[in-house]
């Protein structure tokens, strides 16, 4: 709570993150960070309005919680779903084209973000002024390769537009299936473009390999901390984004869970509520709630597997652990170098998938099973493990939803994030620019945040920092000055 | 002479209207050729800094937050534009209009199943706006020059609409650009 001895600084809104939220500073007469908090200033209330709604509108429905990820929520809905009429297994066509779907989705999220938002902050700096920090200012500097993460982003969305029938907010999966599977012509329209995005993928996984190493010794502690990290994995213990079992090892790889059903995900994670915060604080119950925190998305991943199955990604994911000095890697800033890994992984897995006649198979829908009153889904979303738990009456009806979305079990780490940046950066000086402020976001924009979905809520990332003297006056406010 | 400004802003929105602004590709090179932008959640201007040409409005408006970033918009933008069903008719999240807001309250921080909170304590710091009791469309809070409906407006509408508008036409968009889905 703020103390009348303190000061408060404001940073809103929140830029070049997806989703609405704020972060507040408040500082001693000294100047010293006392707290620092991110928070989330949207509520939507999706829990409850979604009861009363049938079954089969959920996947469509839920997944206007996020236009960034909407085939997260769409495809972890309709997992859920098919659990609701008793389908444990899709035909081969369905279940392939999901996966196609899913990691286009995995290719367009972590291009846009690399190229369209974090980018800025890693190619022109992080004090780079406001005008120019930002894609156009890419464009104008670095032509060739902003190019390039638009094609790659659009490559994503193309994928996304032949298995879903929409680039935003499409229809392909329904309950037990998908609604259509992928013609020659579509098929071949994407296989053209497959080499150029094999090679620009292995292109920025250099870039950020580059860079991450280039500027270790000040990334290194950027915003970092040790933790927990979190994942889903197959049974052989390599990357799975669209199906697994839920991992989580400890800050020094110590495995503390495994192959945990996402039935079974009650057992293990349990979410605290703070007052100053629409997103809970998601923690390992075997932990409790002050040490059982964790991260989730492209760096927690690769900590918690033991490879991927792609050679590309693979190799790639070797070299940052060696570079980093081993796995877990509790580096913040390396999450952008893990995430282009994961790019260059959803590439390899869409060639593959593109590949396989599976695809232009009929059989789109398995047959309904016994019918089921409850059903839980987990996959992982661009930024991090998602769970759907849904109970449904008799009458179709939905009588209970429950997601965990990623980025909400990125809350703690976030504002550790917060902290951590304002202690180093900010704490003792007597004057606050934007370009320090801009550091607090870069922290934030290390975990991709979709804040939009994280309260299933709807609203504004702001970033405000207020800066209150001994007796509450306020000395400073910033909002990102204009 | 200078280039017309274009300013774009998330309300109650999900972000997949300013999604499909960004599918226009590489007609960005194009977009950013021909304006300047102003306050985006794209860029770091955080308050919009002079008179604006062109604003684009995605989502509706559930806090209080909302409702002030829309009067700014309103205040110095020459047009505005409610873009997608959320800013049109409040969308998906106007669902919540039919169950009182307390409820779904509970529902989030209370009752749900892996819910921890034994202090029963509702978030309501003052540091995170007050909702409204019901999610309003734009055009009851403000005036709105133009609706493009969509959720989200496809970029081929996006574009034909904003292209017309900077070239000083009202944009005619032919009906498979009109989309209610
Ligand atoms: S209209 Fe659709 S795409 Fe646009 S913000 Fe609303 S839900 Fe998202």
């Amino acid at each position: 709570m703020a103390n009348p001895a303190t000061q408060r600084i404001v940073i809103e809104p929140l830029t070049r993150v997806e989703g609405h939220g704020k972060v507040t500073l408040l500082l001693d007469d000294r100047h010293r960070v006392q707290q620092a908090r991110l928070h989330i200033v949207e509520f939507r209330g999706f829990e409850r309005f979604i009861q009363g709604r049938p079954y089969w509108e959920v996947p469509v429905l839920v997944q206007r919680l996020c236009g960034i990820c909407p085939v997260s929520h769409h495809l972890c809905a309709a997992k859920a779903i098919d659990g609701i009429v008793g389908v444990d297994r899709l035909p081969p066509t369905a279940d392939k084209m999901r996966r196609l779907m899913h990691y286009g989705q995995i290719f367009q999220s972590h291009a846009l973000h690399f190229f369209y938002l974090a980018s800025p902050d890693l190619l022109l700096g992080f004090d780079a002024p406001v005008e120019r920090r930002n894609v156009v200012g890419v464009i104008a500097e670095h032509p060739e390769l902003a190019l390039q993460g638009v094609a790659m982003r659009k490559f994503g969305q193309e994928i996304i537009l032949a298995t879903a029938g929409k680039k935003i907010h499409g229809t392909g999966a329904i309950p037990g299936g998908i609604n259509k599977n992928l013609s020659v012509p579509e098929r071949d329209r994407l296989l053209a473009d497959l080499p150029r995005m094999l090679e620009w993928s292995q292109k920025a996984v250099a870039l950020a390999r580059d860079y991450t190493l280039g500027q270790l010794e000040r990334l290194r502690d950027f915003g970092s901390f040790e933790s927990n990290h979190v994942g889903l994995v197959r049974p052989d213990g390599a990357l799975d984004l669209y199906d697994g079992r839920l991992r989580a090892v400890d800050a020094r790889g110590g495995v503390l869970v495994d192959q945990v059903e996402p039935g079974d995900y009650l057992d293990v994670i349990a979410e605290e509520v703070r007052p100053w915060s629409y997103m809970k604080f998601p923690y390992l119950k075997t932990l409790g709630p002050a040490d059982g925190w964790y991260r989730v998305g492209p760096l927690a991943r690769l900590n918690v597997c033991d490879s991927i199955d792609t050679p590309l990604a693979e190799a790639a994911r070797r070299e940052l652990f060696a570079a980093l000095g081993g796995r877990p890697s509790n580096v913040t800033m390396a999450y952008h170098w893990a995430r282009m890994v994961e790019l260059l992984h959803a590439a390899e897995v869409i060639e593959r998938l593109l590949g396989d006649a599976d695809l232009q198979g009929e059989d789109l829908v398995a047959p309904a099973g016994e019918r089921r009153f409850e059903s839980v889904a987990m996959l992982e979303a661009p930024r991090g493990t998602l769970t759907h738990h849904y109970r449904v009456d008799e009458n179709d009806l939905v009588t209970m939803a429950n997601l965990i979305v990623s980025t909400t079990c990125n809350n703690e780490a976030m504002n550790r994030a917060v902290r951590r940046i304002a202690d180093d950066q900010i704490s003792g000086r007597p004057e606050i620019t934007e370009a320090l402020l801009n550091q607090i976001e870069i922290g934030i924009r290390a975990y991709d945040p979709c804040l939009s979905c994280a309260t299933h809520a709807l609203g504004r990332m702001p970033l405000e920092v207020t800066l209150v003297d001994a007796r509450g006056e306020v000395l400073d406010r910033r909002t990102r000055p204009s | 002479m200078a280039k017309p400004k274009v300013a774009t802003t998330s309300l109650a929105g999900c972000f997949g209207c300013h999604m499909s602004l960004l599918d226009i590709d590489e007609r960005i090179l194009d977009l950013v050729d021909k304006v300047d932008f102003d306050r985006s959640p794209i860029n770091d201007i955080k308050e919009i800094r002079g008179t604006v040409d062109i604003g684009l409005i995605e989502g509706g408006c559930a806090n209080e937050e909302n409702v002030r970033v829309l009067r700014e918009f309103r205040e110095r933008c020459r047009l505005l534009i409610s873009v997608g069903d959320c800013a049109i008719n409040g969308g998906v999240p106007a669902l919540r209009n039919l169950v009182p807001l307390g409820e779904c309250f509970e529902e989030a921080y209370l009752s749900g199943p892996s819910v921890d909170n034994p202090s029963r304590r509702i978030p309501d710091d003052p540091e995170i706006p007050r909702l409204l009791d019901r999610v309003r469309p734009c055009h009851e809070v403000v005036k709105i020059d133009y609706h493009l409906p969509g959720c989200p407006p496809s970029a081929d509408t996006l574009w034909a609409a904003l292209t017309a508008l900077l070239a000083g036409k009202s944009p005619e968009l032919p009906y498979e650009l009109v989309k209610y889905d």
